[in-house]
């Protein structure tokens, strides 16, 4: 077979098609220039799906409850594509991607579409070309996105520049790890889920994180969401429904309040940022590898401060 | 070209009734320790299921590991179904345990290489890179 063209992969895509899907998901994730023109075609269909972010502790679920949620979405007809984000190992730059493994009883559901990413050095929780991948799928049709995020702790919460619905699941028995995580990630979240709600000490759970929501910054509220809080088993597939419908109610609310354009902005908006920063991070390596060591010079010898020697490299890289 | 910014994708996977699953996940360590994706794909999985997620996950190696004696049925039907999906880019290779001859039959038949008892883990790795390097579209 000779080796596909990016460009040739997008009108499969757009029909649908999963070979071409899937290769042109590879073409994203490796992120090389070969793939630009093609990713920008795609960009031009994107705009129907609507995006839910699923994240939280490690082990809380997230894996189960993604493929449980994809369920009640496809059994009513609708496409879901799924990115379960996992780790790469730090020291070898591989890994393990196992949160699949969870996903077995819908592997083979018509309407659902699963596709692991390792994060590659990307922090906050995504992986790099994260939402490249997303753009591909709303693109090929998928009614709903999943992204499981890797498991968070405290500020991995770079899920809000990505989804218009943000889940966070905590687990019961985790009480302390649920105060931990405060700060940071529960207060990302659009609808709260208590998984594993088959075990008994998971009113606690309800109750506590409940609580925590009382006291906690009430901006949400006054924006009118105010986010739900909801238990549910993956294992006997509870509150599964609830979920959905908050989801859709979620998504409803977005688009009457006209909050959803306010979250579309933000989301370009750091998408286009990182993507600048990124190139200019590139450009001081490729044309100004000189100024970088004359001035980490400098700096060592105490002749100007890290402040001043960021504005000079600038400088110089817009044509001195 | 694969390179760094593309690294290579493997999916480890079981098939059928065989639960000796140290194998398997001793090899996934191993590719994610030399820098590779690993996409675990669990035990007791049919040909179909493995198929679709190798296609959906679009890895450059699908790797089944075998230590129940059905091996012959099952790498034929997993060709099949790669042949039939027009997936034939998807290398396969296997890994366990099986008698020589058979060992020569799956390679005619389509199986990339195989793996058996004692390869050590540099053996492993650089079998996997040499079959990535060899795919005709890589
Ligand atoms: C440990 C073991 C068990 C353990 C398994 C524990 C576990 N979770 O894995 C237990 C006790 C549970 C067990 C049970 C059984 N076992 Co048992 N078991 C073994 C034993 C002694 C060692 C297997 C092993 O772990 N080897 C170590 C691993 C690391 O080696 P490996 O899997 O070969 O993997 C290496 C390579 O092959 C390669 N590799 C493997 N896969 C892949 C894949 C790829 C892509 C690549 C590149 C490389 C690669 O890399 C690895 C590292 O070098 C073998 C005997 C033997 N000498 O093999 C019998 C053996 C496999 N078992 C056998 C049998 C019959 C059974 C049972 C049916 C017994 C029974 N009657 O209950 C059950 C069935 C269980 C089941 N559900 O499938 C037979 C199989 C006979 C056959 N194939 O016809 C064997 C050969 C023993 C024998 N001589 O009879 N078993
Ligand atoms: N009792 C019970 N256990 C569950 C439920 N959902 C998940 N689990 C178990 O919780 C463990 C972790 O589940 P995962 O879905 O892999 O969790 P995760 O958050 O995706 O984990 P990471 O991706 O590793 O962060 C597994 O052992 C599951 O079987 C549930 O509804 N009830
Ligand atoms: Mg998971």
């Amino acid at each position: 077979m000779a080796k596909v063209a990016p460009m040739d992969l997008v009108a499969g895509v757009l029909k649908g098609e999963t070979v071409p899907i899937a290769r042109l998901l590879s073409c994203a994730e490796a992120a090389d220039d070969a793939s630009r023109p093609a990713l920008a075609r795609i960009f031009e269909h994107t705009g129907k799906a609507h995006v839910v972010g699923i994240t939280g502790v490690p082990g809380s679920g997230k894996s189960t409850l993604t493929a449980v949620l994809a369920e009640e979405f496809a059994n009513s007809g609708r496409k879901v594509g799924i990115i379960a984000v996992d780790p790469s190992s730090p020291f070898s730059g591989g890994s393990i991607l196992g949160d699949r493994i969870r996903m077995a009883d819908i592997a083979m559901n018509p309407n659902v579409f699963i596709r692991s990413m390792a994060t590659r050095g990307a922090m906050g929780g995504l992986s790099r070309g994260c939402l490249d991948a997303v753009d591909i799928l709303d693109a090929a049709g998928f009614d709903l996105i999943l992204i499981e995020t890797v498991g968070v702790g405290q500020d991995e919460i770079e899920i809000v520049q990505a989804a218009h619905t943000v889940i966070v699941a905590s687990a019961p028995g985790l009480g302390d790890e649920i105060q931990a995580i405060k700060a940071g990630v529960l207060e990302i979240a659009d609808i709260h889920i208590v998984t594993k709600c088959d075990r008994s000490d998971s009113n606690q759970t309800i109750r506590e994180l409940k609580g925590m929501l009382k006291m906690g910054d009430l901006t949400k509220f006054i924006e009118g969401w105010e986010p739900k809080v909801i238990g549910t088993s993956s294992l006997r597939r509870e509150g599964i429904a609830e979920l959905a419908a908050a989801i859709d109610g979620h998504r409803s609310y977005l688009e009457t309040s006209g909050e959803i354009v306010a979250r579309r902005r933000k989301i370009s908006e750091t998408r286009m940022l990182k993507i600048a920063e990124s190139l200019i991070r590139k450009r001081f390596y490729e044309e100004r590898l000189g100024s970088i060591s004359e001035l980490c010079g400098q700096m060592e010898r105490k002749m100007i401060a890290p402040d001043a020697a960021a504005r000079q490299l600038l400088a110089r890289i817009n044509g001195e | 070209m694969k390179n760094d910014a593309a690294p290579i994708r493997v999916m480890m996977t079981k098939l059928g009734l065989d639960g000796h699953d140290r194998g398997v996940k001793i090899v996934a360590r191993v590719l994610r320790d030399a820098g590779i994706d690993v996409i675990y794909a669990g035990l007791h999985r049919s040909p179909e299921e493995v198929v679709t997620a190798a296609i959906q996950e679009d890895v450059d190696v699908l790797g089944v590991s075998l230590l129940s004696g059905a091996h012959m049925p099952l790498f034929g039907k997993v060709l099949d179904l790669l042949r039939e999906k027009n997936a034939l880019h998807i290398t396969v290779v296997g890994g366990g345990l099986m008698p020589d001859e058979d060992v020569a039959k799956l390679k005619e038949m389509g199986v990339a290489d195989i793996m058996r008892q004692d390869s050590t883990p540099e053996q492993i790795v650089a079998t996997i890179r040499r079959v990535v390097a060899e795919r005709s579209d890589a």
